[in-house]
């Protein structure tokens, strides 16, 4: 099912016309905004310099820090007149990145949103309950806006507690939720607590799993938690919130609106393009933003092309799963470790639960913490020492470092319904 | 053959993790009659004998406890010197091996708890060499 069937399926060679001209005309507006314009001047270049959308190379990155930096709204493109709406997106320190929004952007971000919905078979006959976290946060708001263009009864209950969940559910029989994974491992326990079947007390059908980069194996244990059809949802603030990329019937990557965004995979480390299919850090800039369009913006958030085209007839290319950030990755004793090997690693392991923590201590020993599923537990001590000794052989297998594995009673560990947090790094180094 | 019910719980191995459990037994007015702990690392596991062992499970299991009820074999010895002795001496001609056991003396009787995988041959052969295998009602008796 198609949203806007024309420009979703629009041939590449349009597309990519499409692409290179909004490209231009963003460039040309960032000339007004005192920071592109230093950077233009410094490199000399011109709007009409932008010959293909290869060109792109030639524009200058856009970071993190260069939000924080121009806070409050350093990087406006607009008067503040035209704007309709601020969101932003937290740090762990300092200021937050402040991000604008002008009437017609509000809009675009719906329509990308009503797109991602349509393509994974979502009606105006659906009860779209939001539970991710309204305000200043994006991806409660734009999904409720997009939820809502389709058609959808939207019910906004946002991250309310799971009894509430539970009771809009049963007197409203929503069909289709928005929710992080941790917050969806930890409602399908709760309704395994309260004996419910939700293949059969619940009309949910589907759910909208983002904010939070997940494996494969997160999303197969969500599906048979909940019987539900799992969606990977891709977006960040930065760039108009969750609409930027998201997955069709097919389940194999998510296609990214590529008339909105122009993408590029870098190699982090030396800014330099990396093939297709190869993994590094995504770079995405705005072309059909007014308020506030960022050039090359440094996601930090790993992933690689899918070149093929896609079975659904959608021509927007598709990128895989995030697989991890590119500030998430540890070093331990030389070697790169990904948190997101981790959980796959545990994941494999049915003895274990879901949640784990990395502990890093003393020189560099990596401690992971995973938690025994009460069901594994025979009350014999060998039996969970060889266990102990399996995982930590697994997780050597995949890392290349063999940490030490605790087990801890299942529930001690935090589960966060926002961006878990999963590393303690106490390191003396 | 009579076995008894031996509660294992699994605690992680830190300050307060016993009076966690013992609490939520008190709450449950469930009577302990033999504990033990063995610790590993980060974690240990409890183990006892109480007077309700499935009500104390449950009671564990609603408040988050991984804890699990096994068949577990008490015979009663003489309480004199050579007792254990001559136990184990018949268990080791059969080529049984011990692991994890605990032995208590009450009110005069020498009671030794042993978990086996196979409560059912080793309680034979414990017979086999005159000795009394307890029940469940007997142990909670002494």
């Amino acid at each position: 099912m198609f949203w806007h069937q024309e420009v979703e399926t629009m041939d590449r060679g349009s597309l990519e016309a499409l692409q290179l001209k909004r490209l231009r005309d963003t460039v040309q507006k960032l000339e007004r905004v005192p920071f592109y314009h230093a950077k233009f001047e410094k490199s000399g270049l011109k709007p009409e310099d932008i010959k293909s959308t290869a060109d792109i190379r030639r524009l200058p990155f856009t970071t993190a820090a260069d939000l924080r930096e121009n806070y409050p709204d350093g990087l406006l493109a607009v008067s503040r007149d035209e704007v309709v709406r601020l969101h932003t997106s937290s740090g762990t320190t300092g200021k937050p990145k402040a991000l604008f929004f002008s009437r017609r952007d509000v809009d675009t971000a719906a329509e990308l949103l009503a797109r991602a919905f349509c393509m994974t078979g979502v009606t105006r006959r659906d009860v779209f309950q939001n539970m991710m976290s309204y305000g200043l946060f994006t991806g409660g708001l734009m999904m409720h806006y997009g939820a809502e263009k389709v058609g959808c009864m939207v019910i906004p209950s946002g991250p309310g507690t799971s009894e509430r969940q539970l009771m809009l559910m049963q007197d409203f029989g929503t069909t289709v939720v928005h929710v992080t994974p941790s917050y969806a491992f930890y409602f399908a326990d709760f309704l395994e607590k309260k004996g419910l079947d939700p293949r059969r007390q619940l009309a949910l059908r589907k759910a909208f799993v983002g904010a939070e980069p997940y494996t494969e194996e997160t999303r197969r244990k969500i599906e048979a938690a909940l019987g539900v059809d799992v969606y990977n949802s891709y977006g960040l603030t930065e760039m108009n919130g969750p609409g930027v990329a998201f997955e069709c019937e097919g389940k194999c990557g998510l296609h990214v609106w590529e008339d909105n965004f122009v993408m590029e995979i870098i190699n982090p480390a030396t800014g330099e393009p990396v093939g297709d299919g190869q993994t590094g850090e995504l770079v995405l800039t705005s072309i059909n933003r007014e308020a506030m369009p960022l050039l090359r913006y440094r996601t930090r958030d790993l992933s690689s092309i899918i070149p093929e085209p896609c079975a659904c007839g959608r021509t927007h290319r598709r990128i895989h799963r995030i697989t991890g950030r590119s500030d998430d990755m540890l070093i331990v004793r030389g070697v790169n470790v990904f948190p997101q090997q981790i959980e796959r690693v545990l994941m494999s392991i049915p003895q274990i639960g879901r949640n784990y923590l990395i502990l890093l201590e003393g020189l560099d020993d990596m401690t992971v913490k995973v938690e025994l599923s009460p069901s594994a537990f025979d009350g014999q001590v060998e039996r969970l020492e060889e266990l102990q000794n399996q995982v930590a052989e697994k997780l050597r297998a995949e890392l290349w470092v063999r940490p030490k594995v605790d087990l801890v009673a299942s529930g001690s560990l935090p589960v966060t319904e926002g961006k878990a947090k999963r590393v303690i790094d106490k390191r003396s180094l | 053959m009579n076995t008894v019910k031996l509660m294992a719980v699994f605690a992680e191995n830190r300050p307060g993790q016993t009076a966690r459990v013992t609490e939520i037994l008190a709450r449950a007015n469930i009577n302990i009659r033999c504990f033990t702990v063995a610790s590993s690392g980060a974690f240990g596991v409890m183990k006892l004998m109480v007077n309700d062992p499935v009500r104390a499970c449950q009671a564990l299991q609603q408040e988050g406890f991984a804890a699990t009820l096994t068949d577990v074999l008490a015979v009663e010895m003489a309480d004199e010197p050579g007792a254990l002795h001559r136990v184990a001496e018949g268990l080791a001609t059969q080529h049984i091996n011990l692991a994890n056991t605990t032995g208590f003396v009450a009110n005069q009787r020498a009671i030794l708890v042993l978990e086996v995988e196979n409560p059912a041959q080793v309680g034979e052969v414990l017979k086999q060499q005159g000795l009394h295998v307890l029940t469940q009602a007997e142990i909670m008796a002494i």
